[in-house]
């Protein structure tokens, strides 16, 4: 009786906890829906008057289809650049001792803790001077500043789990590197793959600071030209909201496939 | 010297030395300079950084962060720690409960800061609603609420990540000892103190200072939600660098700010990776 008293207890805690957390995602659900005019004069629990209104009017816009666009292009752009040039680091950090080894590992992983704030400016300047200002490849090269480090991070962890003798026995079934690692090592690894390039999407479609400072409006991500609309017409909740959901759908998704694994994900984040 | 360890390793690097150890030197460089426009730059040594050690702003921005890491962290880690306790271990609701709970932590940094800003409208928003029922007049232009509400919305925002890796933590400590210490007729508060804690005592230590860090580094939801306004109330260190950096056309003073922040955020990730190397035996 008194285990099934402290159950019924410890689901009330939750339960209150799970609305803590997604009441603001029903209140954006609730704000898109609206009427213009509802958002703005009075304070309602749901849309007395539904529409699809502001989800037309952001499929119609050419700047957040743009921006959409542009922020998809980005990461999917990001993901791959890092995993095609951090596989091969991870894997030289996962099975080779090399000199100050560990030194460039910490060093990486510092990257990953430091504020993009601190970037700014010099970001601005190198990025205009070569002719990569307001590019999607542009942004796609300034977010490997963070995400190239979580990938090496993440890969090294994910291969160190391999057992080097699969490596070894490649090698003297006489298998060439190159041929090893696509047809032995490559499969193996491809679940921890997977897992990195969700967390490399997920952070370059969420980045802000470094796409505002390096974009003007060719390139400009979605989280960019929300946040110019923020202060632009302060006013369009509703158009804010319904974008504003397009830019949460892929972390949604996210957490569908990769949530045992987000919490690791983090801890370099 | 083995040659292919550093083939390997080579186009990371290139990319790393592009995109943080030239604009780190850089940032240097202008640290040290005075800039002015169509006037050549002039050497000032250490002159910048002098006067940031007395510059009030600052002072008061470093000193404000700090205050705001201390106040989410006494709020979230005992929140996540008593969410994780309470969530069933095994189960469908278990499980789907920690999904939902992640969701916070894969949307973008700055719709955080819209979703809250929906919500502490005037008139239309419910957080001021639910105040005044509580008779509260809630007012996002007085410095204190602002404050508060960048603090809930931090602890919406990252209590998930302290749950996730705390129930991982307690599901990995052994059923065994809390079945001795029941076997033994210890009470719940004992078997807290000397059971749960001393096992969660490193993912605890590295909780603590990655969620230092990173409400140190806050800067999107913010810049969002109040702009680092209304005053200067919620203007923490990144906010304070960037408005420098870009809207002050302080280069140099701004550089000296940008490199002050990224020592004092480099030095805690070093002692969190020193603490997560040793704990976890990590690589």
């Amino acid at each position: 009786m008194k285990e099934r008293n402290k159950r019924i207890i410890f689901t009330i805690i939750i339960c209150l906890y799970l609305i803590f957390t997604l009441f603001p995602f029903y209140w954006m659900l609730n704000t898109a829906f609206k009427h213009k005019a509802e958002v703005t004069r009075e304070l309602t629990f749901y849309p007395h008057h539904f529409t699809l209104d502001s989800f037309k009017q952001v499929i119609n816009k050419p700047l957040y289809r743009r921006a959409l666009l542009n922020s998809l292009s980005i990461a999917f752009g990001s993901v791959i650049l890092c995993l095609s040039v951090g596989i091969w680091a991870a894997y030289a950090f996962s099975r080779y001792r090399f000199l100050g080894d560990k030194h460039f590992f910490f060093w990486l992983i510092t990257n990953r803790m430091a504020p993009p704030a601190v970037f700014v400016i010099p970001y601005f300047m190198i990025y205009s001077t070569i002719g990569l200002y307001d590019t999607r490849i542009g942004v796609i090269l300034s977010h490997t500043l963070f995400n190239l480090p979580l990938t090496i991070w993440l890969l090294v962890g994910f291969m160190n789990a391999v057992p080097t003798d699969l490596d070894e026995a490649a090698f003297v079934d006489g298998y060439t590197f190159v041929g090893y690692f696509r047809k032995i090592f490559f499969p193996v690894i491809a679940p921890g793959i997977g897992v990195t390039a969700f967390f490399l999407f997920i952070f370059s479609w969420s980045e802000m600071l470094l796409g505002s400072v390096l974009t003007a409006s060719s390139a400009k991500p979605v989280t960019v030209a929300l946040l110019q609309n923020v202060s632009m017409f302060g006013v369009e909740w509703g158009l804010i909201a319904a974008v504003s959901i397009f830019a949460v759908l892929p972390g949604i998704v996210a957490v569908a496939f990769v949530r045992k694994y987000i919490a690791r994900g983090f801890l370099v984040g | 010297m083995k040659v292919k360890p550093w083939l390997l390793f080579l186009p990371s690097l290139a990319l790393v030395m592009f995109n943080a150890f030239i604009p780190t030197v850089t940032v240097i460089s202008y640290s040290l300079h005075y800039y002015f426009p169509s006037v050549p730059p002039e050497y000032l040594g250490l002159e910048q950084y002098r006067r940031l050690l007395s510059d009030p702003n600052f002072l008061t921005a470093l000193y404000r962060g700090l205050l705001f890491s201390f106040e989410c962290l006494a709020i979230e880690v005992p929140l996540g720690l008593a969410i994780a306790m309470v969530l069933p271990k095994k189960g469908v609701f278990g499980g789907a409960a920690l999904a939902v709970i992640a969701i916070p932590l894969v949307i973008p940094w700055m719709t955080v800061g819209l979703m809250w800003k929906l919500m502490t409208q005037q008139v239309v928003g419910p957080i001021p609603f639910f105040l005044s029922k509580l008779g509260i007049e809630f007012d996002m232009s007085r410095p204190v609420h602002a404050f508060q509400t960048i603090v809930l919305m931090d602890v919406w925002h990252w209590t998930p990540l302290i749950i996730l890796l705390m129930s991982a933590g307690l599901s990995a400590l052994p059923e065994e000892y809390y079945e001795a210490a029941k076997i033994d007729g210890a009470r719940a508060g004992r078997i807290f103190r000397y059971v749960t804690l001393p096992g969660l005592k490193s993912p605890l230590l590295v909780l603590l200072l990655l969620r230092f860090i990173d409400t140190f580094k806050i800067y999107d939801e913010v810049w969002v939600l109040t702009s680092g306004g209304p005053g200067n109330a919620t203007t923490f260190l990144s906010i304070f660098t960037v408005r420098l950096g870009i809207g002050a056309f302080n280069l140099g003073y701004g550089s000296a700010v940008s490199l002050t922040f990224l020592y004092v955020v480099l030095t805690f990730s070093f002692v969190l990776m020193v603490v997560m190397t040793k704990g976890r035996g990590v690589k």
